[in-house]
């Protein structure tokens, strides 16, 4: 299949079923019990620093892992599974001082690996086609955010540089042979802009129109993100890159995350997306929600008619995923409203002019 | 003009160095902390988008434009609002747009330099996600005339329509120009304006329109109170013909109707070019306006000599706080209640205030000027209430808690405000949650201050769907409390077709004013008056939405057809048995047997925990607040029961009885010759899909031969409401509700526990039966126990002829209001049907023929059939 049609075989599968995407991919690299030598290989044995930590760079150096979390999602039942790229960008990298030519081979390859898995399994049963999301995370600097309290104004990075990371991280991930592109865990809906313009570009420059999954961070009850704005606010500020899909993951577990889904689902003509974390971590750090717990709760979205596409983020496991494709199959997926035309703007809040 | 003039947009232009002098010192002199303070005003005046520009020789525009949006995205209170990016440079805009996180405008592009440029720019903004501004001006120029303004326009929104960019992100602004500047060819501009923005509006679908204000009074310079004049004259007419926005000093417009009429009438013929001679003739006058300062007008106090009455209005209307302390001092000093004042010449400012707005003469920064006289004037009379309500004793007294919040998106609270003292003062508890409050939290709020009712205020249309949002909210999550809809863009229309439909579990009733607020709150609060108050409500919303849709209800069946399709009940293979005894007995049980039978699921769902008894015992969200209201709840139960704190009683019995049609006749003795009673039953008219028949009640009972009906009245409320006050003295309102709530349970365990008797013993019809508590909460049963006023007897009215034949009144105690509710509260009636094949149904709703048919039968007139029968009228 060429990527048009896996695309629209993907558009086709999301009218009929409730999409599964993958779930964490930290928590099962951290149960490997990995070291050093593991991220470093042969191609960054005389790296200055500690590479430990650094998932990404395991693209290149244990492709064998990655490989395996692949399979092991899809064989959980995900239709959907990421590229281990979140982190891959010149900007997140330079706490690791790679450079840029091993940020582009990390995406690259990271889309590579996936692409194989992917065909693979679709190969080998048709009826169960496998996509890969290319995998854009949120950057650890923020445009909207001050970097110094004693000075608002204060940034430290601005729009060109940001949107010349995600530009080379995007660029080898669709080189790497992606599906869709997932901007995920969204802090900063203005640095989620620069990644929506950098595809918005690429396409006018005439490559092919991928999908686009964009999805926010809601950080805790307040309902807001990070750089504060509300639900509606956010999706405001986004929808005019015409996602295939939007939603939110992380932070919050499924039961808190709920109303802001709820809201979601009510002002968003596209498909929406849920990805949350398996609740919320414990004094240890680490998340308790059992498999059947969360599917229980996503079940009940899903019977609602709030989403499209659902999936795990931090916590989650291929067991978790397994339980939530089994609770949501045969259920009807969300259809989109139909909202009508108006002037719909923005700050921290909504703006409308009905 | 209501609706126009609420969706009519002030952009704020304050903070724009071309046209404020102020603002551009302060960002010459690199003085932000100043500069962002201009943008908070702007905001707290009214401004829904602020306007930025940074365009000033001096400057470096594209480093200001930078530093000034980073320092207000810092800023909550500016940054909620979107930003119109202004410049005349794109790269300052660019740059503009690189620092806005939302949803901005770009203010403007146009053709000027050519389709190719026009096209670029547009696919720029697009791309960074903004809505723009389409200046109507080509490679020809500027456009004066109304012909060219729409030409333009509408050639750029093929253009940008055909490139993809969404109509309704297109906002069009065809030039404001001076007018009265001498030149007998600017006359017209105004006029050329007004037409063009019509012509756009009519033919660009979703497009908008915008302007600059103040650039038509341009030629009036250093008299700002014919400027001002020129302004609101400008927008009064441009409003009308759609426009939708503008840049204006949000502090600083006047209201149409309080323009001197001198002024207003000269300002007008020059507005509209209604003579030659207009600009002459606005100049005479203008001299004796110059100097004077806006709408406060400083210099004529006359209105000081008024009556104070009068007064309060001219402070209200025109947000004059200078000397509203002291005329609201006097007028307190006038009545005897502070409230009065309130009620009175405040109120009646208010209205005015709000007639003005409707009527689009007034404009939302001059309405929340108002708001902050009349929150002066409140502040001001506060502690004299306070002190009337110790003096009286009513401190600590509610009549019940409405929980209020201006919806989320919406931050207008003036209503709500005066709502909310009025009830205040009328003895509620008010629990004020702001404005732009999230349904989440106006929820958790009304669940955790147990409100009997929540209030929503809403002024901007955008309001109207949250409410509907909120109902649907209220619905999903089973909150069975009023609702109540008010503020200026609400209307019983909408809450009747949008609102009301969403939300069935309890009422939704539009609150036109303040001062209606009070009589609507006692009625949904008082248990006497509120399911009439519900049905006559339900009714006139359900009226509204025929008319607006223009036809009948959901189509139903007639009443001969409905009859003709009557359930089919198969008599053959049936033989009633004969009860146990016939006539009635009074009957008792033990608390600790009852207790055995109470289903915890609604108890819980009673303090709104909400989940199934005993899994809510662990559920992840509300199983720990479950687990300690069991706990207390175990305590307060075997206290109860121990010292017998309430006690259980009732009647039951059973009579002959035979169908008559719909009707069930109740007979004197065995020889079913004397008609001792009749019940009378509701058929269903719902045009049904399935194999289905046509439901009564009568269907159940056998048209001939021995068949029997029963009936029971049994309450647990006799000494409840003693218990519960003695605990409400302590202090205690915590076990005072949980006493009440068992009693409800009590009382709901003694009819499944007589029930259970019936079928096993009383009657007998089900003498083997062995089922567990879980299959009785699951009613899985054989026989009903339907009750007067539930879903398959909606008529309340049939309770007296139950009561009648039981007397539950002498034997229980229990009395049937006016209204035909039980009291003690915690009581439960209901008649029995012994038939296998009975089923608990819903009447749903019916045709005139059968209101017509039972009102025969009831010998009623057919108004006393509807007033019973409301709420399930499909008509």
């Amino acid at each position: 299949m060429t990527r048009q049609e896996r695309i629209a075989t993907l558009k086709a599968a999301s009218k009929e079923r409730i999409l599964i995407l993958d779930g964490s991919w930290g928590v099962m690299i951290q149960k490997m019990g990995l070291e050093e030598k593991d991220f470093r290989a042969d191609r960054f044995a005389r790296h200055p620093g500690q590479l430990n930590g650094n998932n990404d760079i395991l693209c290149l150096t244990r492709p064998d892992i990655v490989t395996s979390l692949h399979e092991q999602y899809f064989a959980a039942g995900a239709d959907i599974s990421e590229t281990n790229t979140f982190s891959a960008t010149t900007i997140a990298q330079e706490d690791y001082k790679l450079d840029e030519g091993a940020v582009w081979d990390i995406n690259y390859q990271g889309a590579r690996i996936g692409r194989g898995v992917a065909d693979r399994l679709t190969a080998q049963n048709p009826a169960k086609p496998r996509f890969i999301a290319g995998s854009i995370g949120p950057l650890n600097k923020m445009l909207s955010m001050s970097s110094d309290v004693n000075d608002p104004g204060a940034r430290l990075v601005d729009f060109d540089q940001v949107y010349a990371a995600y530009r080379q991280q995007i660029e080898a991930l669709y080189e790497g042979g992606v599906d869709l592109y997932l901007i995920e865990t969204i802090t900063d809906t203005l640095n989620c802009k620069a990644a929506l313009k950098v595809i918005m570009d690429m396409e006018a420059e005439g490559k092919e129109k991928l999908p686009i999954w964009i999805s926010g961070t809601i950080t805790d009850r307040s309902g807001r993100t990070l750089s504060g704005q509300t639900t509606e606010a956010f999706w405001n500020s986004v929808k005019h890159a015409k996602p295939f899909a939007v939603g939110f993951n992380c932070a919050l577990g499924a039961d808190l995350m709920r109303p802001f889904i709820a809201e979601m689902a009510r002002v968003a003509d596209t498909l929406v997306a849920a990805y949350p974390n398996a609740g919320l971590p414990n004094e240890m750090g680490k998340y308790d929600e059992e498999p059947h717990e969360t599917a229980h709760e996503l079940e009940d979205w899903a019977k609602e008619g709030l989403v499209n596409i659902l999936g795990g983020c931090c916590g989650t496991t291929p067991d978790h995923i397994r339980h939530v494709a089994d609770a949501v199959k045969g259920v009807t997926p969300r259809k989109p409203p139909e909202r009508s035309k108006a002037l719909r703007l923005a700050g921290l809040e909504p703006f409308e002019l009905a | 003009m209501k609706q126009t003039t609420a969706n009519f947009i002030n952009i704020g232009e304050r903070t724009n160095v071309t046209g404020s002098a102020a603002f551009k010192k302060l960002i010459v002199d690199g003085n932000f902390a100043e500069a962002v303070n201009v943008a908070r005003q702007q905001v707290e005046n009214g401004a829904q988008i602020i306007d930025v520009n940074m365009d000033e020789g001096l400057l470096d525009s594209k480093a200001a434009m930078r530093t000034f949006l980073r320092l207000i995205a810092a800023e909550p209170d500016i940054a909620k609002v979107p930003i119109m990016v202004d410049s005349s440079k794109w790269d300052v805009i660019e740059e503009g747009l690189k620092n806005v996180q939302g949803k901005a405008i770009v203010n403007s592009i146009s053709m000027k330099e050519g389709e190719k440029q026009f096209l670029d720019q547009a696919r720029k903004a697009l791309s960074y996600g903004a809505a723009v501004v389409v200046m109507a001006f080509d490679e020809q120029g500027q456009a004066d005339t109304a012909q060219r303004k729409y030409e333009i326009s509408k050639r750029a929104y093929d253009l940008l329509t055909g490139i993809g960019f969404p109509p309704e992100d297109i906002i069009f602004d065809p030039n404001i120009f001076a007018v009265a500047t001498g030149i007998e060819e600017h006359n017209n501009y105004a006029v050329d304006f007004f037409e063009g923005v019509r012509m756009i509006k009519e033919n660009l679908p979703y497009a908008r329109t915008s302007g600059g204000l103040s650039n038509v009074s341009f030629s009036f310079r250093g008299n700002e109170p014919v400027r001002r004049a020129m302004h609101s004259v400008f927008l009064y007419h441009a409003i009308k013909l759609g426009f939708d926005m503008a840049i204006v000093n949000a502090g600083q417009l006047d209201i149409y109707d309080n323009i001197e009429p001198e002024l207003r009438e000269r300002v007008e013929d020059v507005i509209l070019n209604r003579r030659a001679d207009a600009t002459e003739r606005l100049l005479e006058i203008a001299q004796k306006f110059r100097g004077q300062k806006g709408v406060e007008q400083k210099k004529d106090l006359s209105w000081r000599e008024k009556p104070v009455k009068d007064r309060l209005a001219h402070a209200l209307i025109n947000g004059i706080t200078e000397f509203i302390v002291q005329d609201t001092e006097e007028a307190r000093l006038s009545v005897e209640r502070p409230l009065r004042v309130i009620e009175g010449p405040l109120m009646d400012g208010m209205n005015i205030v709000g007639d003005l707005f409707g009527a689009g003469k007034m404009f939302l920064p001059q309405v929340v000027k108002s708001a902050r006289v009349m929150k002066a004037a409140v502040a001001h009379l506060l502690p004299y209430m306070e002190e009337e309500k110790k003096r009286t004793g009513m401190a600590d007294k509610s009549n019940g808690v409405i929980v209020m919040a201006t919806v989320k998106g919406d931050v207008h609270d003036i209503g709500k405000n005066i709502v909310g003292v009025v009830l205040q003062c009328n003895g509620y508890k008010v629990i004020d949650l702001g404005v732009m409050v999230p349904a989440e939290r106006i929820l958790e709020a009304a669940a955790n201050e147990n409100a009997d009712m929540i209030g929503l205020s809403g002024l901007i249309t955008p309001s109207l769907d949250e409410m509907v949002y909120f109902a649907s909210e209220m619905e999903r999550l089973d909150i069975r409390k009023p609702l109540l809809i008010g503020g200026a863009t609400t209307s019983p229309a909408h809450t009747a077709i949008k609102i009301e439909p969403m939300f069935t579990k309890g009422p939704v009733v539009h609150v036109l004013d303040a001062s209606r607020a009070v009589g609507v709150v006692s009625q949904l609060i008082s248990e006497e008056s509120r399911g009439q108050f519900w049905a006559d409500i339900r009714d006139k919303y359900t009226k509204i939405r025929q008319s607006r849709s223009g036809g009948q209800g959901k189509a139903r069946v007639d009443l001969a057809k409905a009859r003709s399709m009557a359930h089919k009940t198969d008599w053959a293979s049936y033989s009633p048995p004969k009860p146990s005894f016939l006539g009635v007995r009074e009957i008792e049980a033990d608390l600790a047997t009852l207790a055995r039978y109470i289903d915890w699921t609604p108890y819980f769902a009673s303090w709104d925990l909400v989940g199934r008894y005993p899994m809510i015992l662990e559920d992840d969200v509300v199983g720990e607040a479950a687990r300690s209201l069991w706990k207390d709840t175990q305590g307060v139960l075997q206290r109860m029961i121990g010292e017998r704190w309430i006690k259980a009683k009732g009647v039951v019995g059973f009579w002959p009885a035979n169908a008559d049609g719909d009707d069930v006749v109740v007979w004197a003795d065995e020889t079913r010759k004397t008609e001792r009673a009749r019940f009378f039953t509701l058929r269903q008219q719902m045009e049904k899909t399935n194999e289905k028949g046509q439901f009564a009640l009568s269907d159940f009972i056998a048209p001939k031969g021995a068949d029997y009906i029963g009936g029971f009245a049994v309450t647990a409320g006799h000494g409840e409401l003693e218990k519960a006050k003695e605990f409400v003295d302590k202090g205690d309102d915590y076990s005072s509700i949980i006493v009440k709530a068992l009693a409800d349970r009590f009382a709901e365990a003694f009819a499944e526990y007589l029930h259970e008797r019936v079928r096993r013993e009383l009657w007998g019809y089900a003498a083997d039966e062995a089922l567990s508590n879980e299959d009785l909460i699951a009613e899985n049963y054989r026989g009903i126990r339907p009750a007067p006023g539930y879903p398959s007897q909606p008529d309340h009215t049939e309770k007296k002829t139950l009561f009648d034949l039981l007397g539950p009144t002498e034997k229980a105690g229990i009395e049937l209001t006016s209204s035909y509710a039980m009291n003690p509260p915690a009581s439960v009636s209901g008649m029995y049907f012994s038939q296998p094949e009975a089923v608990y149904f819903a009447v749903g709703r019916i045709e005139k023929d059968q209101v017509e048919d039972y009102a025969r039968r009831k010998g009623w007139d057919l108004a006393t059939a509807e007033r019973w029968l409301r709420p399930i009228l499909n008509y």
